[in-house]
């Protein structure tokens, strides 16, 4: 019952942006708990994509405070600001930024609760724009997630729908461990209806988004909306995809994948980031140790080439992945030469 | 030498190039021929010229993401540097970097630099190198007031000093970083201060005093060439456009952008040399053999060949990059 009400709401609510839906949840958050505070370059003047518009006149410059570019003191002091019981987001204005501030995201943030036995609570939430966009070349669209899936010690979210980034933003803020955003800033203008108030998604659920027998399709961020349009024209093909969107790549909901692939026996995941030792490996190794390597009767990953991502918009292109490619790939794994 | 006409023209003539480059390539932006984000340095083209006036090929440079002018400057071809722009294959890195990431090793420019102070470091390491090959080149790197707040800053001139390098870092102020003005950022006395606390020795000039800088440039590569130590130039000047080409900089006052107008740096050196006895009709025709250059390199650019799809695979390393190309 509950659940249908909600739904409701959600129908009537108006469509927001993804940005938008961030927007949201961060100010709904921050009205409730006034621990919760932003950092990072340019918030004041409402962030980079206008995530933070409007902030600065309602909750004042020291609870939206712009920074100086002073990428590793931003993650730092976000640490050290926890640790005295604030919630900072961090805010690392776009991913690559984000290596400037290694040190203090691995060695510190991730590790401080462990190597403390437990004492230090490192809530903090990394926001971090993220991927291909705009012909932005090497330093300005990486996709790297899978490292920190990697890293012990951090949540790590990947959402793709205004509802879902909203939902996990809430999570990540009102959560003790530190949360990693993964933000797709391919589908930033991407809009949809957000339930108000905001309600938090669990960290590690997927959403099932098609139900179908011949194959899986295990997908993320930035390929979600098109494996949606590829699995539509499988379906014109006679291919019926079961359809995943993890959400969030660590914890990741292995028993809705493990499910799935039970019964199609066939699996391709599909993720934007560079396909070697991305984390399609970690969920095609997880299912065949637990299925058992008879139990697969096809199996691929779907990512990108080793290579950064060029700026000419020749070349870019050549190594994102398309909906073609995907049908394509799909076909093969499902059994069926493409028509 | 210095304070000759001929000089100085030569000055107004880089100045002028590094404009029209950068007009050029803003209309092709608006125009849609030139894709992702761009950032010019209009009104900032004396810290290039009367920097680089001053350097021989040998001399290498480091710069930063609005760097056409610093890599038009130090020697590089306007065709190659816009065909670059464009994406294509006769761009300097084969359309593999855009607007941001312009090298030409073959005139001692290192690269530009989308992270913001990536520079500073390289550039410490490339004096670093000379040194140790007892090369008597010196090496520019160039940064913005935003770069002065992060680590490298104080890491690379730390390490500069420490280790005597034949370094000069110059701190390209134009007030602002991104969308912020740099002073309600930026604690101190002034980054001057903040080199020397470092063992750099520094001034500020005029950025838009074309030769002002020339001056100031000569006298510190100078006392570089004769000590081998780094030092430090802090340039003022004023970034009369957005922060890229999307950016109206609709933040800032208009009356501000009008009066920064007053000083910027052609039309300074323009009134100087008319003073000087130069004719209206020769600095028209500087203006007007820039122009054309640079819609040559544009016509260039546009008949230039897209890379090829597998060019997407060459150069990502000697070994092991074969295996995983799909
Ligand atoms: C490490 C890092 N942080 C943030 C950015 C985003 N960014 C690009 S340019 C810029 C402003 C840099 O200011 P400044 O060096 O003064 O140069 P300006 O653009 O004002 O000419 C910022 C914050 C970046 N490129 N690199």
């Amino acid at each position: 019952m509950a659940q249908v009400e909600a739904d409701a709401r959600a129908v009537e609510a108006a469509s927001v942006s993804f940005v938008e839906a961030a927007r949201l949840a961060a100010l709904q958050e921050m009205r409730r708990d006034h621990r919760v505070w932003v950092l990072g370059e340019d918030v004041a003047r409402g962030g980079l994509f206008g995530q933070y518009g409007g902030f600065l006149d309602e909750f004042g410059p020291d609870r939206i405070c712009s920074t100086p570019i002073s990428e590793s003191t931003i993650m730092g002091a976000g640490l050290g600001a926890a640790l005295v019981g604030t919630r900072p987001i961090i805010e690392m204005r776009i991913f690559d930024f984000a290596m400037c501030a290694m040190d203090e995201l691995v060695n510190q943030i991730a590790k401080i609760r462990y190597m403390f036995g437990g004492q230090a609570k490192p809530a903090v939430v990394v926001r971090m724009p993220f991927g291909i966009w705009r012909n932005s070349a090497a330093q300005h669209s990486q996709m790297l997630e899978a490292w920190f899936a990697h890293l012990p010690g951090v949540i790590v979210a990947t959402p793709s729908t205004p509802q879902d980034e909203a939902g996990l933003l809430v999570s990540a803020i009102r959560c003790d461990d530190p949360v990693i955003m993964f933000e797709p800033k391919l589908l930033f203008t991407d809009k949809a209806p957000v339930a108000d108030p905001i309600e938090p998604i669990p960290f590690g659920e997927a959403s099932h988004l098609r139900h179908g027998n011949h194959l899986t399709i295990v997908t993320w961020s930035s390929m979600v909306p098109r494996c949606r349009e590829a699995a539509e024209e499988l379906q014109a093909k006679g291919v019926e995809a079961d359809l995943i969107d993890l959400r969030t790549i660590w914890p990741w909901d292995r028993f809705a994948v493990c499910n799935s692939v039970a019964r199609t026996r066939r699996l391709l995941v599909v993720h934007e980031a560079v396909s070697a030792a991305g984390f399609g490996a970690e969920i095609v190794a997880h299912v065949t140790e637990t299925l058992g390597p008879g139990a697969l009767r096809a199996v691929r990953r779907l990512g990108a080439p080793r290579v950064p991502v060029p700026f000419s918009p020749a070349i870019e292109s050549e190594i994102t992945i398309s909906r073609d490619r995907i049908v394509q790939v799909a076909l093969d794994v499902a059994g069926k030469a493409a028509a | 030498m210095r304070n000759t006409v001929p000089r100085r023209l030569e000055l107004f003539r880089t100045m002028w190039r590094i404009r029209a480059f950068e007009e050029e390539a803003l209309d092709a932006h608006r125009a849609q021929e030139i894709a992702g984000p761009l950032h010019v340095s209009i009104g900032q083209e004396a810290v290039s010229a009367g920097l680089c006036i001053n350097l021989e090929t040998a001399d290498r440079l480091t710069s930063n993401h609005r760097g056409h002018g610093h890599v038009l400057a130090k020697g590089a071809d306007p065709k190659r540097m816009l065909a670059e722009l464009y994406g294509r294959a006769d761009g300097y890195c084969g359309g593999k970097g855009g607007s941001m990431h312009i090298a030409d090793f073959s005139v001692g420019m290192l690269g530009a630099n989308g992270v913001v102070a990536g520079g500073i470091p390289i550039a410490v390491g490339a004096a670093q190198g000379l040194k140790l090959l007892g090369e008597k080149a010196l090496v520019v790197c160039i940064f913005g007031d935003g770069a002065v707040n992060r680590g490298p800053f104080l890491e690379g001139f730390n390490w500069a000093a420490l280790f005597r390098l034949p370094v000069l870092f110059v701190c390209e102020d134009n007030g602002v970083a991104a969308f912020t003005q740099t002073a309600t950022m930026t604690a101190g006395p002034g980054i001057v201060a903040r080199a020397q606390s470092m063992g750099v020795e520094g001034r500020s000039v005029d950025g838009n005093d074309v030769v002002a800088v020339d001056e100031a440039v000569a006298e510190l590569v100078e006392a570089i060439r004769a000590t081998g130590e780094p030092r430090f130039l802090h340039a003022q000047t004023y970034r009369l456009m957005g922060h890229t080409s999307t950016d109206a900089a609709a933040w800032r006052s208009q009356e501000e952008v009008q009066s920064a107008r007053q000083s910027e740096p052609i039309g300074r050196l323009r009134a100087l040399l008319l003073e000087e006895g130069c004719s209206e009709r020769d600095l028209d025709g500087i203006e007007r053999a820039a122009r054309q250059e640079m819609q040559e390199a544009r016509r260039f650019a546009q008949a230039a060949p897209w890379p090829l799809p597998e060019d997407a695979f060459s150069d990502v390393q000697d070994i092991g990059a074969e295996a995983w190309r799909r």
